[in-house]
């Protein structure tokens, strides 16, 4: 326990010992910055695009829209990344599984 | 009690656009004999596939919309499975869907007619509350 004081003297002080873990998805602003920053427990402020929008119908048929939320390898994104509301997620989810079916989404592309 | 259906399938990208005719007024001609109804046939056009399927990078995609029972729905898509130029189909039960919409947007309605109402008070109140300051009220004179 008398090797962390010598450390704090030298390091960033204001990490704690969960910092060290690298969990990802810190304070919002990407997992590479984390042990850097304070960890803070609250995300920057991320609107669901639906709820905002107003947009009631989440079709299969748009992929254009569905393709904002899937990555580049074709992964469907999460929650906590883009921002959508749960029962926003859950309908997107479906409608881009349906997409997927009929070949309008890809269930996985070249991954980079 | 009619439910409401969207069927959408592939079709081969060499296929004919009259053959494409032939197969959606068969398949259609088939849906109205069992009973159901088929509101609109809309042919979405060539895309490219987001994958391989059966050998094809792109295909003529056609929508059904279909109002019927299910037992209709279920012979369209046996057939469509036997028919060889579809290479895939999908089939969305969207009457739920609908209804939930409607539901949604009479809400919206009675929400915004009720502010729209409350709101109209209020403008005829605002002339009088911005021509003098709002902290006088009754009977102000010009406190400018």
């Amino acid at each position: 326990m008398a090797d962390e004081t010598p450390r704090s003297a030298t390091g960033p002080a204001a990490e704690g010992d969960a910092g060290r873990t690298g969990r990802p998805g810190g304070p919002g602003r990407g997992g590479a910055g984390g042990p850097r920053e304070p960890r803070k427990y609250f995300r920057r402020k991320k609107v669901c695009k639906f709820c905002v929008e107003k947009i009631d119908a989440i079709d299969y048929k748009d992929y254009r829209l569905l393709g904002q939320f899937i990555a580049e390898s074709g992964k469907i994104v999460p929650r906590r990344l883009s921002g959508v509301c749960t029962p926003h997620q859950r309908r997107l989810g479906r409608a881009i599984k349906q997409a997927r079916n009929i070949a309008l989404l890809p269930f996985a592309s070249s991954r980079p | 009690m009619n439910r409401t259906y969207e069927v959408m399938f592939i079709v081969r990208p060499d296929m004919a656009d009259e053959d494409l005719e032939k197969l959606n007024s068969a398949l259609e001609n088939h849906t109205t004999g069992a009973g159901a109804a088929v509101k609109h046939i809309e042919k979405m056009g060539k895309r490219r596939l987001a994958y391989l399927v059966r050998g094809f990078h792109e295909g003529i995609y056609v929508l059904f919309i279909v109002e019927g029972k299910g037992e209709v729905v279920h012979e369209l898509e046996r057939r469509l499975r036997v028919t060889e130029p579809v290479i895939k189909f999908i089939t969305v039960r969207v009457d739920e869907e609908h209804k939930r919409l409607e539901k949604m947007k009479k809400l919206r309605e009675s929400r915004r007619r009720g502010q729209g109402t409350h709101a109209a008070t209020l403008g005829a109140e605002a002339p009088v509350a911005t021509a003098g300051e709002p902290t006088a009220t009754p009977a102000a004179p010009a406190t400018t």
